[in-house]
């Protein structure tokens, strides 16, 4: 057994299957160890994009502090794109009466350039929407061009009027670290406005959950019933064996799907949706099982251990079941990756876990789909967990992969 | 060609048992469950004030119109002829449509779909794999890995990523449908164009996560025949390498043919899902909305057509191997 495991570790494919296999482990077990809060809370009012959120009324209120920078020109660097830029070309050029060569290259020469010439006309040849966003465009860029202070006024209680309380120079900076109240949203928020790290870890270590209870019961029932055909044989062997094949020709997708669907929805949850797939996934525990109990069958040291008189169940779990645990192994590996997929496909069509308490893979990716994220395009809401998904089904192969070659010497390089 | 006779007579006939085994199931598993679906559907018939003489007379109502209140087996000879018929009772949510026609409308569009995506993705898997373990090199260190990867992606996942970056990132493709919503099926190049144009993702967001696990199965089978004792035998009879490599790679073939048999069921029901994010008017999408407005006898006919599906290309897939392999032709004509 130790021998199996140290030259596991010298397949540089388990290796590394193990490595992100512990990454996404670690993950799912310290990040909702070190967060107590509830990784379900809605924080946010909606789908925001990553990063770090800040109080503004703080930062009005932080230490300030001169920077020797011009402003203006990188606001108009940052916000002022090509796009935006041609189209302005493009205007002064047909309707402004000037030659493309006048323009000034400057970025702030070309912003004072547009505004002295841009005229809100009504012009032939030119769409309500086009022209609605040449004014946009102009309001925004002509705010950007200010330079005097900004006045913060607050309102008083009882005559309505307007009182000074503050004043921010146009050149002023303040230190993000300065700022006391902020939050940081790894990969953004979900369109529930939950934190989608924080409730993707959670999610993993569920699904992963769900795929080690799935994984045990069809390698359970693939084991027994493979056991019981490769050693029985006889009438025991072709009923199995028929069942097996009518098991691997009919869908499990399918199978999965009417069984989600008739069962009570209230009692759907987490657990059952394992227990269902683990049910209908032991084809292949069963198969190979069988196959190796029957080239071990008539071995000397099993048929030793029958002339010795030893029970059915000794005989079994000295002289069979250590033979092919490496293969009950790798297929209870493979069981889980398939067990995730499963779930996540189930979660897809809507016969997922029905519960709003927790999270798995296959949920985050239903609730990303029905809010249509990919097509608002906030790829935070779901590409981490189609990544998610597809590294912990690539990190559990890539280890059968390695321990098959550990097993199979003649697939080694 | 008359050996074979009886060999493909046993694997029809075997066929007709599993499909008569996934109609009991599919009859049997719904009926199994606590909770009549019947039930729970004539649940929104009734208004809240109703008299209870009216509630019993409702649910007797919907219980004769879906033969519960016959015996089980008079109810489970309806539906097996029934079926067989084509004809799987009326939807729910699309009242008064029959199912046959709705799945008649979506079954050609999965078809036209999934059986180019599969082979394509099994061609190119089985070429990947024989390179790999012939040339080695690049291929076996870099692109197979990378195939590997994306193998793992769920189908569905695979077609979100793809619907992100070009149709949504890139705008190059349409966001989702079977053709442009401003058209009408014809057999005008517009048509045409449009329909190809709509095929493009799910296609190849199919065909992406196929070629990984085609390829890591041929790539050991075709390993593990390059080292074969017939392969050093024929280079020691100085036969030619290509000749060689010819006989290995058939050789390894046939196990993935076997191996494309097995993983069928998987991979169409992932496949259908995919349908489901490029809003394709394929069964995928069909079966989602049935789930959604709870339509029972919609959803319970999908997966009967959805088994049938995968039946008739695992069968398809035999037929073909025992064409091919060389010891069933023997055993075939040897009696």
């Amino acid at each position: 057994m130790k021998n199996t495991i140290n030259q596991a570790f010298h397949s540089p494919k388990f290796v590394f299957g193990f490595v992100i296999f512990a990454i996404m482990l670690c993950l799912a077990i310290l990040v909702p160890a070190f967060s107590k809060a509830d990784p379900l809370a809605m924080q946010a009012a909606a789908c925001y994009r990553p990063g770090t959120y800040f109080s503004i009324a703080d930062a009005i209120e932080a230490k300030k502090y001169n920077l020797k920078m011009d402003i203006k020109s990188h606001r108009f660097d940052k916000t002022l794109t090509q796009e935006d830029k041609d189209s302005m070309v493009e205007w002064l050029v047909k309707f402004g009466n000037v030659e493309e060569s006048e323009i000034p290259a400057d970025a702030e020469e070309f912003v004072v350039f547009w505004i002295n010439n841009y005229k809100d006309i009504k012009i032939k040849g030119l769409t309500n929407a086009k022209k609605q966003y040449y004014r946009k465009l102009t309001a925004k860029l002509s705010a950007m061009l200010k330079t005097s202070d900004i006045v913060i006024a607050g309102e008083d209680p009882d005559t309505g009027e307007l009182i000074e309380e503050n004043k921010i120079e146009f050149n002023s900076f303040t230190n993000v670290n300065d700022v006391t109240v902020r939050k940081t949203f790894l990969l953004g928020t979900d369109n529930f406005g939950r934190d989608e790290f924080i409730e993707l870890c959670h999610a993993v270590g569920t699904s992963l959950k769900m795929g080690l209870l799935a994984g045990t019961i069809a390698t359970i029932i693939g084991l027994i019933l493979g056991l019981l055909s490769g050693y029985l044989g006889g009438i025991v062997d072709d009923i199995i064996v028929f069942i097996t094949n009518l098991f691997t020709v009919i869908p499990s997708f399918v199978l999965i799907i009417l069984i989600s669907f008739s069962v009570d929805q209230s009692a759907r949850g987490v657990l059952l949706v394992g227990i269902i797939i683990g049910a209908t996934s032991w084809t292949w525990t069963t198969r190979s099982v069988r196959s190796q109990v029957i080239s071990l069958r008539n071995r000397d040291h099993v048929n030793m251990s029958k002339l010795s008189g030893h029970s059915l169940i000794r005989i079994v779990f000295e002289d069979i079941l250590p033979y092919i645990a490496s293969y009950v192994v790798m297929a209870f590996i493979l069981q889980i990756s398939s067990a995730i997929l499963a779930e996540a496909q189930l979660s897809m069509l809507g016969l997922g876990p029905a519960t709003t308490k927790v999270a798995t893979l296959g949920l985050m990716m239903n609730w990303a789909m029905s809010a249509q994220t990919p097509l608002a395009g906030q790829w935070w809401a779901f590409l981490p967990v189609i990544v998610s998904i597809a590294l912990v089904a690539f990190s559990l192969n890539l280890m059968n992969t390695g321990l098959d070659q550990v097993f199979n010497p003649q697939l080694r390089d | 060609m008359k050996g074979y006779k009886k060999y493909y007579l046993t694997k029809i006939g075997w066929y007709l048992v599993t499909l008569l085994v996934a109609l009991v199931l599919n009859f049997i598993l719904p009926r199994m469950m606590p909770g009549n679906p019947v039930d729970a559907i004539a649940q929104s018939a009734i208004a809240p004030g109703m008299e209870q003489t009216a509630v019993e007379k409702v649910l007797a109502d919907y219980r004769a119109k879906f033969g519960l209140d016959k015996p089980l087996y008079v109810q489970f000879f309806n539906f097996v002829f029934n079926a067989l018929r084509g004809d799987f009772g009326i939807s729910l949510s699309n009242y008064p449509r029959p199912i046959s026609d709705l799945l008649k409308a979506c079954v050609g569009w999965t078809i036209a779909l999934q059986l180019p995506a599969i082979i394509v993705g099994w061609i190119l898997g089985n070429v990947l794999g024989a390179v790999a373990a012939y040339i080695k090199g690049v291929f076996d260190k870099v692109i197979l890995p990378l195939f590997m990867f994306l193998g793992n992606f769920p189908a569905f996942g695979m077609a979100t990523v793809l619907l992100y970056i070009f149709a949504v990132y890139l705008k190059i493709a349409p966001t989702g449908g079977g053709y442009g919503y401003d058209l009408l099926p014809s057999f005008s190049w517009t048509f045409f164009k449009s329909l190809l144009a709509h095929y493009q993702l799910p296609f190849w967001s199919m065909v992406l996560i196929t070629i990984g696990g085609q390829a890591i199965g041929m790539r050991s089978m075709s390993i593990y025949e390059l080292n074969a004792d017939y392969v050093k035998y024929s280079r020691f009879l100085g036969i030619k390498d290509r000749k060689i490599v010819g006989y290995v790679f058939r050789n390894a073939m046939l196990p993935q043919i076997t191996g494309l048999a097995m993983s069928l069921g998987t991979m169409i029901g992932g496949n259908i899902v995919a349908e489901t994010i490029f809003n394709y008017p394929g069964i995928g999408s069909t079966m989602l909305k049935a789930i959604g407005n709870r339509d029972y006898p919609l959803i319970s006919a999908s997966t009967l057509v959805i088994t049938i599906m995968v039946l008739i290309a695992n069968l398809a897939v035999e037929i073909l191997y025992g064409l091919i392999d060389p010891r069933i032709k023997a055993a075939q004509q040897d009696t």
